[in-house]
């Protein structure tokens, strides 16, 4: 689960992370008052307005059918109203939102970071994340902070930096002076840098982070270290423990049929094709999705509806599956193991009937317990349904449906 | 010969008064598995399906002499679970409880390391040696006995391979499922590497997903020490970037988990990749030279 970077702001700092301070605001005289607070707490002269989506490249993505980014500097509380007045309740289009965009709900008036000072600012990548190879958290940090920290890794792999954790200590004390060594730091920024790094790992490891992304971690001309852009996502699987943050869950940042789909406990991912799946289990949705494409189509969707395939959640997985306009076509592959394929050649059957019409073609393969009579029931259906029970079958289906 | 699980092994259900413990355990006796009972902490002394249930699994092990165990546990406390196994000396620990937060995975994964038992799953459909034991939640009669192994990271993907295999005359000799987790007990790797060891394989099906290095370093190790056929399918080929596809880890991050990056390697190490799960018994059948192509 993703968050937004005002409420990710907001757990660092409470785990005693220094942060770019801001304040959110949902309309343009709140951000003039939330510019006009910040300027009392922290006395910044000029103000960063960030638009907060689920969504990287905000910088240089754009309100649509403006010049505006999604992230600007204010210098006077004039430009802090125009701006947030030019992204409010618009769409930015970035590089990861693709080109349908994501409204913007809310913006975060921050305190500007790059104001004068003794010392030279300096910008550095670092984050938190598990090493699947080793079962082990690792802190992958860099000197070269504010880039794509993939063309890092392609350009300049030695500049990457990892430390390991070993999980029945966690982070120790000489592990934090290396980053902050390794990071070129001296005097109170090395400082600085270690209470960073040690906080930063605490708030990961306490609130069962997936993933901590900060980029920049920036250093002020007064040797502050400080998260200036955050990206928190959560292991789902844990937050059952953590029920404050579950709640920090953005439903208008997700596909309304997916969360529609998830309030049906149907694991159903939106794709941009013209063929529709249903099916049971995680692997053979992916290899049935496969299968599609090799059929001369794009899969529409990721859907798996387990082990209980029966009328009522094969009709609401058809009804899911049926409310992209996109689809032309419904590949349906049910493995019945311990669910017998008659009950489940029924249960679609019934869902079809209960539906009224369905104007595009479905193709069933029910393959396992009973298949031959699941067959003959979608046969004996008089429904405009085509069966299959070989895998092959099916994908020949597709393909022939589509020509 | 068989891996892992056998007609002898003794098999204690962690969970085993649950919905899904004892629907399960009934199959699994059902399918002649040797259950010798279950855990259920605060029903010890109780019976269950004619089967005598345990506080703990210490007290099933003293009793019963179980070497396996199975477990159906929720997932707040299936990491608890999998340690209590490890710790009462229980030799090969199956989970297929799905859900279980990284981080209870991380100390497991610690934990177990030195102690002598070996983790299968978590979030998997478990392991069946054909006609000997399922240790799983798989639907038995889609294994025949036979000569083919499998190691998967899906469910109904393996029985949908099994069938294929079953349907071209070849059986089942063990299928592992090693779930499709980020963290796992088992790797790709180490399950491969028992089938190869085990002189009634003669061949092995190896079915990945998107996410984790695991099938890249399976077929580095393949290429250097394989020495019978492996047909190699990797899901998820037509899975966006950056979404996660139903299991915790099948989730592409960067270019190297892709399932074409995993298909490249895999064909460059010798295993017989196919593009469509639905030739995945036939290209078998080829690569022992019992068709010809």
């Amino acid at each position: 689960m993703n968050i937004h970077e005002y409420q990710g702001k907001a757990i660092l700092k409470s785990f005693g992370v220094s942060i770019q301070e801001g304040i959110v605001a949902d309309s343009p005289s709140a951000a003039v008052e939330a510019a006009k607070k910040l300027q009392a707490d922290t006395g910044t002269g000029w103000w960063v307005i960030k638009a907060q989506i689920h969504a990287g490249g905000r910088g240089k993505g754009k309100i649509v059918g403006t010049e505006q980014r999604g992230v600007a500097l204010a210098k006077n509380l004039d430009e802090v109203s125009t701006i947030a007045k030019n992204i409010l309740g618009n769409t930015l289009v970035t590089i990861q939102t693709g080109d349908a965009g994501k409204q913007v709900n809310k913006i975060l008036v921050a305190q500007d970071v790059y104001y004068p000072g003794a010392s030279p600012t300096k910008e550095f990548y670092m984050s938190v994340l598990l090493d699947r190879a080793k079962g082990r958290n690792i802190i992958m940090y860099s000197t070269e902070g504010g880039m794509n920290i993939e063309d890092v890794a392609h350009d300049t792999p030695h500049l990457i930096f990892k430390e390991e954790i070993d999980p029945r200590v966690g982070l120790q004390p000489f592990q934090a002076r290396k980053v902050a060594f390794n990071l070129g730091l001296s005097g109170e920024a090395f400082k600085q840098m270690v209470k960073f790094v040690t906080n930063l790992y605490k708030a990961y490891d306490t609130i069962d982070a997936a993933m901590f992304e900060i980029n920049p971690v920036f250093k002020t001309s007064d040797d502050k270290i400080i998260a200036v852009d955050t990206k928190l996502s959560f292991d789902e699987n844990a937050l059952f423990r953590h029920p404050d943050y579950a709640a920090l869950r953005d439903k208008t940042e997700e596909d309304p049929t997916e969360v529609e789909a998830g309030e049906f406990n149907l694991n159903y991912v939106k794709l941009d094709g013209n063929v529709g799946c249903m099916v049971n289990g995680a692997g053979l949705a992916m290899a049935t999705m496969d299968i599609i494409k090799l059929s001369g189509g794009e899969p529409a969707n990721f859907l798996d509806v387990g082990g209980t395939a029966n009328a009522q959640r094969v009709e609401q997985a058809f009804r899911i599956i049926l409310k992209d306009e996109n689809v032309k076509a419904i590949l349906v592959n049910i493995f019945g193991g311990i669910v017998r394929c008659d009950r489940v050649a029924q249960g679609i059957v019934d869902a079809y009937k209960n539906m009224g019409s369905i104007n595009i073609p479905i193709i069933v393969r029910l393959q396992g317990t009973n298949a031959v009579e699941a067959k003959k029931i979608i046969d004996d259906s008089g429904l405009k349904v085509f069966s299959a029970i070989a895998l092959q079958e099916a994908a020949d289906l597709v393909k022939k449906v589509l020509a | 010969m068989s891996v892992l699980v056998n007609k002898n092994s003794k098999i204690l259900v962690q969970g085993f008064t649950g919905n899904e413990g004892t629907f399960h355990a009934t199959q699994m006796l059902e399918y002649g598995t040797q259950v010798v009972g279950g855990v259920t902490p605060g029903k010890g002394g109780s019976m269950h399906l004619d089967k005598p249930v345990f506080n703990t699994v210490k007290d099933g092990v003293t009793s019963t002499g179980a070497d396996v165990s199975i477990i159906f546990v929720p997932p707040p406390f299936a990491a608890d679970a999998i340690m209590e196994a490890a710790e009462a000396g229980i030799k090969v620990i199956v989970c297929i409880t799905e859900g279980i937060p990284t981080k209870d995975m991380i100390a497991v994964k610690e934990y177990l390391k030195g102690s002598g038992a070996r983790l299968i799953g978590p979030n998997c459909p478990g392991i069946i040696t054909a006609d000997e034991a399922k240790v799983g939640i798989m639907p038995g009669f889609v294994f025949k006995k036979g000569k083919i192994g499998i190691v998967s990271k899906s469910g109904t993907l393996t029985y949908e391979a099994a069938d294929q295999v079953v349907k071209q005359g070849m059986g089942i000799t063990t299928a592992i499922g090693i779930g499709g987790d980020p963290i796992i007990g088992t790797t790709t790797k180490e399950a491969v590497e028992l089938l190869m060891n085990d002189p009634e394989t003669e061949g092995i099906v190896m079915i990945g997903e998107i996410g984790g290095g695991m099938e890249a370093e399976a077929a580095k190790w393949i290429k250097e020490h394989g020495t019978k056929p492996v047909v190699g399918f990797i899901a998820g080929q037509t899975a966006p970037p950056g979404r996660r596809m139903g299991h915790a880890g099948a989730i592409v991050g960067g270019a190297d988990d892709t399932a074409a990056a995993k298909m490249k390697i895999m064909r460059e190490c010798g295993i017989h990749v196919v593009e469509s799960p639905a030739v995945i018994g036939q290209t078998m059948a080829k690569a022992l030279g019992l068709v010809t192509a």
